[in-house]
């Protein structure tokens, strides 16, 4: 595939909306879904004192 | 040091350690393969002759939709271990699994709804597909909920097997739904006894993708499942400063 330009490519012929919320949420989710685990982790050795 | 038998690292302080050394490997892993797949599913898989590029959403929502089944069955596999064999490492693990599940699960209805509205006119059905995928997001969802209701650790993990071990009917049902029912959800997309209905730059970018969430799952749950280790064995001494 050879988009002709990068708002070609954002656009994602018409389908832009559907195909960049997609992706995008799903991103934040697993983001979120990683850095929630390790502050957990962060926050419980913080309770044993040490750090690794 | 002791030998290295085969349940060393059901040892939580060995599997604590381990899991620590792995982590940043997987990490890259997930990375670099994300990378050649969405570089693959955006610059090389041509557009769909019918769909036009909306069908690119099939690169996030089939590996999402397989994590989702995939990380249910590991999860009902490891609290069933833990139940049956005391095993507390399985029991953690299990724990860990679940919002990692959900959240594909999630990231599946999510971007099955987005991609549904351009190609078939609607966000949602009430179809067998749709239902039970979202009956699956409420039994990761009941789980969790189940698990931390109760204060007894070790109680709290056997009722979370059993509710586990219970709702993974419902995968098979999930995964042959498009066969039983009459549904607008297209069939399987890969299947070991056809060759595959895609051009091979499309399933090229889907599997890389499938191996990337594959890396991302155990780097996210093994420091979730290390941070549970570290809530309950927090005052072992392996913990703070002592050998492990």
């Amino acid at each position: 595939m050879s988009w002709g330009s990068a708002s070609e490519f954002f656009a994602m012929g018409g389908y832009g909306l559907y195909v960049w919320g997609s992706f995008g949420v799903t991103a934040v989710c697993m983001a979120a879904d990683a850095l929630i685990a390790v502050k957990r982790h962060r926050a419980a050795r913080a309770q044993t004192g040490e750090n690794s | 040091m002791a030998e290295t038998r085969f349940f060393t690292y059901a040892s939580p302080p060995r599997f604590y350690a381990l899991a620590g050394k792995l982590i940043p490997w997987f990490w890259t892993a997930a990375v670099l393969l994300a990378y050649a797949g969405l570089y693959i599913g955006f610059f090389k898989a041509p557009t769909d002759a019918t769909q036009g590029d909306a069908y690119r959403i099939i690169f996030i929502h089939v590996p999402a939709a397989w994590m989702s089944m995939v990380l249910y069955l590991v999860m009902a596999f490891w609290a069933a271990i833990g139940w049956a064999f005391n095993a507390r490492l399985a029991s953690m693990v299990a724990r860990a699994l679940a919002p990692t599940g959900a959240m594909f699960t999630f990231v599946a209805l999510w971007s099955g709804a987005l991609w549904g509205k351009p190609t078939w006119g609607t966000w949602w059905v009430w179809d067998a597909r749709l239902t039970s995928e979202l009956i699956l997001l409420f039994l990761y969802l009941g789980y969790m909920a189940l698990v931390n209701a109760i204060d007894d650790t070790r109680r709290a993990d056997q009722a979370g097997a059993l509710l586990a071990v219970i709702g993974s009917v419902n995968v098979p049902i999930i995964y042959f739904s498009v066969k039983w029912w009459n549904t607008l959800h297209q069939g399987a997309t890969i299947s070991a006894t056809a060759a595959p209905k895609m051009v091979a730059t499309m399933l090229t970018a889907m599997l890389l993708m499938t191996l990337a969430c594959w890396a991302y799952a155990f780097a996210v749950v093994f420091t979730r499942t290390r941070a549970i280790i570290a809530e309950r064995e927090r005052d072992a001494k392996w913990l703070n400063g002592g050998t492990a």
